[in-house]
């Protein structure tokens, strides 16, 4: 090794200062060992360089204890956040797809449409039922004899009733016109009054012809009703729907 | 100063190349690294006082880069292989440091 020299600074064998020997022995010489000199340091300038990309792009190993401790600590807490995250975005692409793909709520939805639409008149029913005709020449008919047989009938569990060309609802009123005519949920009804309703016809014909039951009932009074039990009877009267002012749904 | 400019001809190809170093060679280079500079500051100073010699750098780089490595391989068979790359790093840095000194001093007379 060329460096066992004894410290002495002010070592000049040839009397010459530092920057000239420096100077002289850097001139391009042309020699063999200048040349493996040369190949030595080109060697050594290439290492360095690949020293020093491997140290940049190597990552863990050469960081201390304490500081893999932190970097662990806070990739497990990231990694924790992000399974969280991943938690929250699973539930809800599977509650999308249960939106999508349920057909099965769809189904049950347009049931229950088509179900409130036939309690609320907006749907014409068919099915079942009885047909009722009172004919009352002599207007001896009252609005509460009207009442007395839908309720009678609605006890016996009819479930789409029309009277002449009126649908009979939850809120249909009877009432009495001042000429004297009969007048549901506005509408004058005519004599022969006929009460159409759809449900069990022998449960509802019984309700109406016990003793002291609606038939009864009109027939002390003056006018004369018949019923006939059918296999198929059509409400075709249709009742417009009105939004409530005052009531909203009220969702859990 | 060909010398020099091969220097920064290797830097350049290094920075071109983009070398990845073999997992075998990893914990050798930087020790090798060290030691090469060793020589090349000893060979500096030798310049300096008047005593350089081509054949004694080429031997002296070859041996000090062979020698480290070798330390270093050494003591990663032993087990000690970290310490023992502290240990021949210290010494090189304390080497590389008084040849500095001895450069600066006849370069600046300080």
């Amino acid at each position: 090794m060329p460096d066992d020299e004894p410290l002495e600074p002010e070592a000049h064998p040839a009397g010459r200062t530092g920057w000239e020997r420096l100077w002289r022995a850097g001139r391009p010489r042309l020699t063999r060992a200048n040349a493996y000199i040369t190949v030595l340091a080109m060697l050594l300038g290439f290492a360095m360089v690949a020293q020093v990309h491997e140290t940049r792009s190597s990552g863990l190993e050469n960081l201390r204890q304490e500081d893999l401790v932190a970097l662990l600590d806070s990739v497990n807490q990231q990694s924790l956040k992000l399974s969280k995250e991943a938690d929250n975005l699973t539930a809800t692409k599977r509650k999308l797809q249960d939106d999508n793909g349920d057909q099965a709520a769809l189904k049950a939805a347009t049931a229950r449409l088509q179900t409130l639409g036939i309690l609320a008149g907006t749907l014409p029913a068919t099915g079942p039922g009885i047909r009722i005709t009172v004919k009352d020449r002599k207007g001896v008919v009252k609005p509460s004899d009207v009442l007395n047989a839908v309720e009678e009938l609605r006890d016996a569990g009819a479930e789409a009733m029309q009277i002449n060309d009126v649908r009979i609802v939850a809120s249909t009123y009877f009432a009495e016109s001042t000429d004297g005519e009969l007048v549901a949920d506005g509408t004058a009804l005519q004599a022969p009054y006929t009460i159409i309703a759809i449900g069990d016809p022998h449960t509802m014909a019984t309700a109406m012809e016990i003793p002291g039951g609606v038939v009864d009932a009109l027939k002390q009074l003056g006018a004369s009703p018949s019923i006939r039990s059918s296999e198929r009877l059509d409400v075709t009267a249709l009742r417009a729907v009105s939004a409530p002012r005052y009531a909203h749904p009220d969702n859990p | 100063m060909i010398p020099a400019i091969g220097l920064v001809v290797g830097l350049v190809i290094g920075i071109v190349v983009h070398p990845d170093v073999p997992l075998s060679l990893q914990p050798y280079l930087p020790i090798a690294v060290i030691a090469a500079l060793d020589a090349v500051f000893g060979a500096v100073r030798a310049v300096l006082d008047g005593i350089f010699d081509d054949k004694v750098f080429v031997v002296s780089f070859l041996s000090n880069v062979v020698v480290a490595a070798l330390i270093v391989y050494l003591g990663d068979q032993l087990g000690v292989g970290s310490q023992l790359s502290t240990g021949v790093v210290v010494v090189l840095g304390v080497r590389i440091f008084s040849n500095v000194a001895a450069i600066r001093r006849h370069l600046f007379h300080a």
